[in-house]
């Protein structure tokens, strides 16, 4: 799925680094970035209400391909600039996080891990 | 640029460049060529580390060092210290305050991130002293994610 089309889904904003063209096939969505740290995969999109600086690297240290702010929330301005700095797509939309996955999951996406392995943890 | 090793230093409850040393240490790697796999797991092993440094300790060091087939990564703060490291090491236990959790950490992730995402790890800690860990990531075949 593209990232245009995941912006049209999702009604959103882009709010830093319009990639248009950025093919994406996966999702993590997570507000605690030490599980983003610990799961998410490269490549996949980052839905989050929680957006800080931190945030951001987060995703640049995972290689991921994008940040979807969900609940309208408003990206600080110091977070902006190091989405900027890294070059990593920034978007946002008013549906929360749970609508927000869900209307992305109906259309193909699926998450980057299905489950945690208790096994592995 | 041609890096094979570096130093950087930490102060405690500065979070707002907690993940800056990460950023650092992944573009210097990135720019020698190492594998991306390797890349990401120094990168998550080293913001782990400057997120506990700045959330625990008074101030600590990151350093890390390129071999032939490994990088290892020495972290030592000093600080408050760990009294239980067992606990510590388990997914879920945390003596994080309000302030970390509102930077995303400080969920009880960090030490076992760190575990998870090296070929090899040590960790000692002295309460009221503080922690040093080493953490070596292989450069080829290692296992972890």
């Amino acid at each position: 799925m593209k990232l245009s089309e995941i912006g049209a889904l999702l009604q959103a904003e882009v709010v830093i680094g319009c990639q248009d063209d950025l093919e994406i096939k996966t999702a993590f969505a997570v507000d605690l970035m030490s599980d983003a740290l610990a799961y998410a995969k490269p490549g996949c999109i980052l839905l989050t209400g929680l957006i800080t600086p931190q945030t951001v690297r987060t995703a640049y240290a995972l290689d991921l391909a994008a940040i979807m702010v969900c609940r309208g929330k408003v990206a600080p301005d110091d977070a902006v600039k190091v989405a900027e700095e890294l070059d990593i797509p920034m978007m946002r939309t008013s549906y929360i996080m749970f609508e927000a996955c869900g209307r992305l999951y109906q259309a193909g996406m699926v998450g980057c891990i299905e489950a945690v392995n208790r096994c592995e943890r | 640029m041609n890096v094979e090793s570096e130093h950087f230093s930490v102060t405690g409850g500065d979070f707002a460049r907690a993940g800056a040393i990460s950023i650092r240490v992944k573009k210097a790697l990135s720019n020698l060529g190492l594998p991306r796999c390797v890349i990401r797991k120094v990168a998550v092993v080293v913001f782990e580390a400057e997120a506990n440094i700045i959330s625990y300790a008074t101030e600590g060091e990151i350093n890390y060092i390129i071999s032939d087939d490994h990088i290892e990564i020495h972290i030592d703060d000093r600080g408050q210290g760990i009294p239980d490291l067992s606990m510590a090491l388990r997914e879920g236990y945390s003596t994080a305050d309000e302030v970390v959790r509102g930077m995303g950490f400080g969920a009880g992730m960090g030490l076992p991130n760190m575990r998870r995402y090296s070929d090899e790890f040590q960790i000692e800690s002295k309460v009221d002293q503080g922690t040093s860990i080493r953490s070596i990531i292989y450069l080829h075949g290692g296992e972890n994610e």
